[in-house]
C-alpha cells in the first residue's frame, strides 16, 4: 500500500495538470527504509513529448547525489499519461528499476477526472497497490 | 590502482548489498569487466548482447554522463569515480 499525504498527492496531480498535453515526472523522496513519501521532486520531462517522458541525465545524477547525502531513496516515481488510463505502459514496465519504489501514475485524458494509482513493478511484473491519502502524518 | 564505483539498489544484489565498490581498468569497459570478476552478472545489466551500453543505466565518469566522453572506450584513472543510475523513463 501507499501512504500519501494529501498536499504532495494534490501537487503531483497539479503539475500533470500544469504539463498537459506533456507527460509530466517527478519523485517524491523520503528517508531510507521509511516508506514514507515525504519531499516532493517534480522533474523536468527531457523528452518534451505526450507519449514518453525521461528525466535528464544531468538532473537525474543531481538528484541521486542529493537523495544519497541526505540518506533519502525515491519512494514514489509518478509520471503521467495524457490521453490513456494511468496504468504501466510497456515502456514503463521495461525501464522500471527501482523495486523499492511506488510507481504512481497519473492520467489527464479527462479534464474533470483525477487518476491516481500507485503500483510496484519488480521484475517486469505490475502489481497495483491501494492508495491511502492521509491528511498529515502526526 | 582503485576506481570507486557507485552501485544502484537494483543492482546490490551482484554486490552483497554494498552501495559502493572499488574496481580497475584503464576504460570504462576494462572497468566493468573487472567488476563482473568480482560481482559475477553484473556486466550484463549494464552491457547489451551487441557490446554496447545499455540503454537503460545511464553511467558517470566524475559526475560527467559517459555518452558524452566516449562511452565504454572513456579513458579512466585511479581516484576516478563511476557511478551508476538506472535511466529513470517510460511512456
Amino acid at each position: 500500500m501507499l501512504s500519501i499525504d494529501r498536499d504532495t498527492r494534490d501537487a503531483i496531480l497539479a503539475h500533470a495538470r500544469r504539463e498537459h498535453p506533456d507527460e509530466a515526472c517527478g519523485v517524491v523522496a523520503g528517508a531510507e527504509g521509511s516508506d514514507r513519501p515525504a519531499r516532493l521532486l517534480p522533474m523536468r520531462n527531457a523528452a518534451r513529448s505526450p507519449t514518453f517522458y525521461e528525466f535528464d541525465s544531468a538532473d537525474l545524477l543531481q538528484l541521486y547525489q542529493e537523495m544519497a547525502a541526505k540518506d533519502e531513496e525515491p519512494v514514489v516515481i509518478y509520471h503521467s499519461h495524457t490521453a490513456t488510463e494511468a496504468y504501466p505502459s510497456r515502456t514503463d514496465v521495461t525501464y522500471a528499476s527501482e523495486p523499492n519504489a511506488h510507481y504512481v501514475l497519473v492520467s489527464t485524458r479527462a479534464a474533470d477526472v483525477d487518476e491516481f494509482r500507485s503500483f510496484r513493478i519488480v521484475d517486469g511484473v505490475v502489481t497495483e497497490e491501494p492508495v491511502e491519502v492521509v491528511e498529515s502524518y502526526a | 590502482m582503485a576506481i570507486e564505483v557507485k552501485i544502484p539498489t537494483i543492482l546490490r544484489t551482484y554486490t552483497a548489498g554494498a552501495k559502493a565498490v572499488d574496481g580497475s581498468g584503464e576504460t570504462l569497459s576494462a572497468l566493468i569487466d573487472d567488476l563482473d570478476a568480482s560481482h559475477p552478472g553484473i556486466k550484463g545489466r549494464l552491457i547489451t548482447d551487441d557490446g554496447g551500453l545499455h540503454r537503460f543505466v545511464n553511467v558517470y565518469v566524475n559526475d560527467e554522463d559517459v555518452r558524452f566522453t566516449g562511452s565504454l572506450d572513456t579513458a579512466l584513472k585511479d581516484g576516478d569515480a563511476v557511478t551508476i543510475l538506472p535511466a529513470v523513463a517510460g511512456g
